[in-house]
């Protein structure tokens, strides 16, 4: 009975087991590639139908000339219209989030009480769960007759109330990032500064900022990105006319809102104007994807490390 | 200073005072800042809500669109982004939680993890119009699936995949490795001790992620916009072949129309739509509170 049948199949390889184990770390590597297969799509799917544009349209027209008429009888392909507008909308809304994210990050990290800071800090995150067409409905049929009464020559469509209200949507997004780059500032620098007799604020301003300043600037490329790759706050309120202007009370078209309008349209597949949605957005695409690099990038080489 | 005059006891002036206002003016501004972002977020609820709610009624609830503003409703957007939603998550979930164990659990550290991992971080920053570019190229054109809930729900599948990958690695890292190992050193293989002790322990925090990744994709309009998900659906989709709308296309297009009573339409179906989310962020947020009370507390 001692013939040790339990011994001989605790040292002998479970082949069966083996194959298994090995099955299943495969099928999960596979799923892990899913995401590696999607950056490729996006690259090859943009890139294909860029370079079928480009046999038709010049790139230097596309890179130098100031006008985008792709949809009337005379065409013409400038994208910087659209990208006058992008950065309008995008400043605008930079211009109102770093202000508000970065105030309500410091007062959030170094002044609220924890148990202010933890009714708060969730309060503020569910801005940026609202979903963007309801910011352009906002910004549409609320902020922009508002803004009319102060503003008498602003037009229905316009980049003003289409940055003011992405920038409140993206307050989150600096204030929470910034707060993280802070908490992470080592206490004792905290303690060190309040034993030199700094106040509250001094060591706020004068200690952690600076020492989160990397994480800030990242938050703010970030929040940047962000805005420019925002796209039914646009399409909704800032209109659908490519006029190469900085004037933030008239009707301008980013490259977002030129996608939805081509989308909305009955456009044939092929056609040049449905070649023109993909060469604006590997435009926006390379350009939100720099930013992001640099973003990393401002993290990774500019943090200041204490440890 | 301390360069240009001796250091006399009367140069040291601490303006206590001064300093002192500085902090207090401060926590003035911050409140401030804070109060301007949620009065922002409560007047939006708020103006929505008088707009919209007197148009929501059974009616509006069961009828599709109109030419008549007294006639719409939101049945046909309501249908596809539930059909849509389910395929969504059917795609995303499995894929999203396997990755991520991948990552979390298999993989080694080398250049194909960190590459793996990168590339994760990088999906969750391109603007989400991309992804329709992507949806329209390769599932509407390419694969001939046309402007289908299955095109639209594979789209927003890719969409929200870096959102699962990550919440639930965070998961999964939440679970202490003293589980892992005792399971391990019982006999159990690798995949036996995740299957039966690690994903059980995560599985709250993974189901978070999931309703956090889902009200994402519930809201998102601009990918479904490009893929060309019709504007105007008088039917409820029955296959997944079917064409089909969303509620966020809906709003769009009524906030789109130049007369007001659609206007008040569109806040009638952004109430509709601010509800589900806050259900399901509920339900996110209560599950997030009990893991608090179990393992997630340890690492205090």
């Amino acid at each position: 009975m001692q013939s040790g049948w339990s011994e001989h199949n605790l040292y002998r390889r479970n082949w069966a087991r083996d194959l298994r184990e090995r099955l299943i770390a495969g099928v999960l590597l596979i799923a892990a590639t899913v995401g590696v297969l999607t950056t490729l799509g996006i690259i090859l799917s943009l890139a294909n139908e860029t370079i079928q544009f480009f046999r038709i349209v010049s790139i230097v027209e596309f890179l130098t000339s100031t006008s985008w008429t792709p949809l009337f009888s005379v065409q013409t392909f400038g994208i910087w219209p659209l990208i006058t507008a992008t950065a309008l909308t995008s400043a605008i809304a930079v211009a109102i989030a770093v202000p508000l994210g970065l105030i309500s990050a410091v007062f959030l990290s170094e002044f609220a009480p924890p148990r202010v800071r933890s009714m708060l800090k969730p309060a503020l995150e569910v801005l940026a769960g609202v979903p963007t067409v309801v910011y352009g409905f906002f910004a549409l049929i609320v902020v922009t007759p508002f803004l009319q009464q102060f503003i008498p020559g602003l037009s229905t469509f316009n980049s003003l109330s289409a940055g003011l209200v992405m920038g409140i949507m993206i307050v989150p997004l600096v204030s929470s990032l910034s707060e993280d780059a802070m908490s992470s500032v080592p206490q004792s620098l905290r303690e060190a500064a309040y034993g030199l007799g700094s106040t509250r604020f001094e060591v706020a301003t004068r200690v952690v900022l600076p020492a989160a300043t990397s994480g800030i600037v990242a938050s703010i490329i970030l929040a940047l990105s962000r805005a420019a790759g925002e796209t039914m706050v646009v399409a909704i309120a800032a209109g659908q006319n490519p006029t190469f202007t900085l004037d933030p009370t008239v009707p301008v078209m980013t490259m977002t809102s030129y996608i939805v309008q081509v989308s909305l349209g009955d456009t044939p597949y092929g056609s040049l104007s449905y070649l023109t949605i993909f060469a604006v957005g590997s435009t926006l695409f390379v350009m939100t994807f720099l930013m992001n690099v640099i973003s990393h990038w401002v993290v990774r080489h500019f943090r200041e490390v204490y440890d | 200073m301390s360069m240009q005059t001796p250091a006399t006891q009367s140069m040291f002036q601490p303006n206590q005072m001064m300093r002192r206002v500085m902090g207090g003016a401060f926590v003035g501004v911050g409140v401030i800042s804070i109060l301007i972002s949620l009065g922002m977020l409560v007047y939006l609820v708020l103006d929505v809500a008088m707009r919209g709610l007197p148009w929501i009624d059974w009616q509006f609830l069961t009828s599709f669109d109109s030419r008549f503003a007294e006639r719409a409703g939101i049945l046909a957007a309501i249908a596809g982004t539930a059909f849509m939603m389910t395929m969504t998550i059917a795609v995303s979930l499995p894929i999203g939680v396997m990755a991520a164990i991948y990552l979390q659990e298999y993989a080694k550290e080398s250049w194909l993890k960190s590459f793996i991992q990168i590339n994760i971080s990088n999906l969750a920053g391109v603007p989400s119009i991309i992804y329709g570019l992507l949806g329209l190229t390769i599932f509407v054109r390419y694969m001939m699936m046309g402007r289908s809930v299955l095109a639209g729900a594979l789209t927003m599948a890719l969409l929200v995949l870096p959102v699962i990958v990550v919440a639930t690695q965070e998961a999964l890292r939440a679970v202490p490795s003293s589980i892992r190992d005792a399971s391990l050193a019982l006999g159990a293989t690798r995949s036996q001790t995740i299957w039966h002790h690690v994903l059980p322990q995560a599985f709250p925090g993974i189901l978070t992620g999931n309703i956090l990744a889902a009200s994402r994709a519930i809201g998102e309009t601009a990918p479904l916009v490009t893929i060309g998900a019709l504007t105007y659906v008088p039917f409820t989709p029955e296959s997944p072949l079917d064409r089909f709308t969303v509620l966020p296309i809906q709003i769009f297009n009524w906030t789109s129309k130049p007369q007001a009573e659609f206007h008040d339409l569109a806040a009638a179906g952004i109430v509709v739509l601010l509800l589900v989310l806050l259900t399901m962020n509920s339900i996110a947020i209560l599950l997030r509170q009990r893991v608090g009370g179990t393992s997630r507390r340890r690492i205090g």
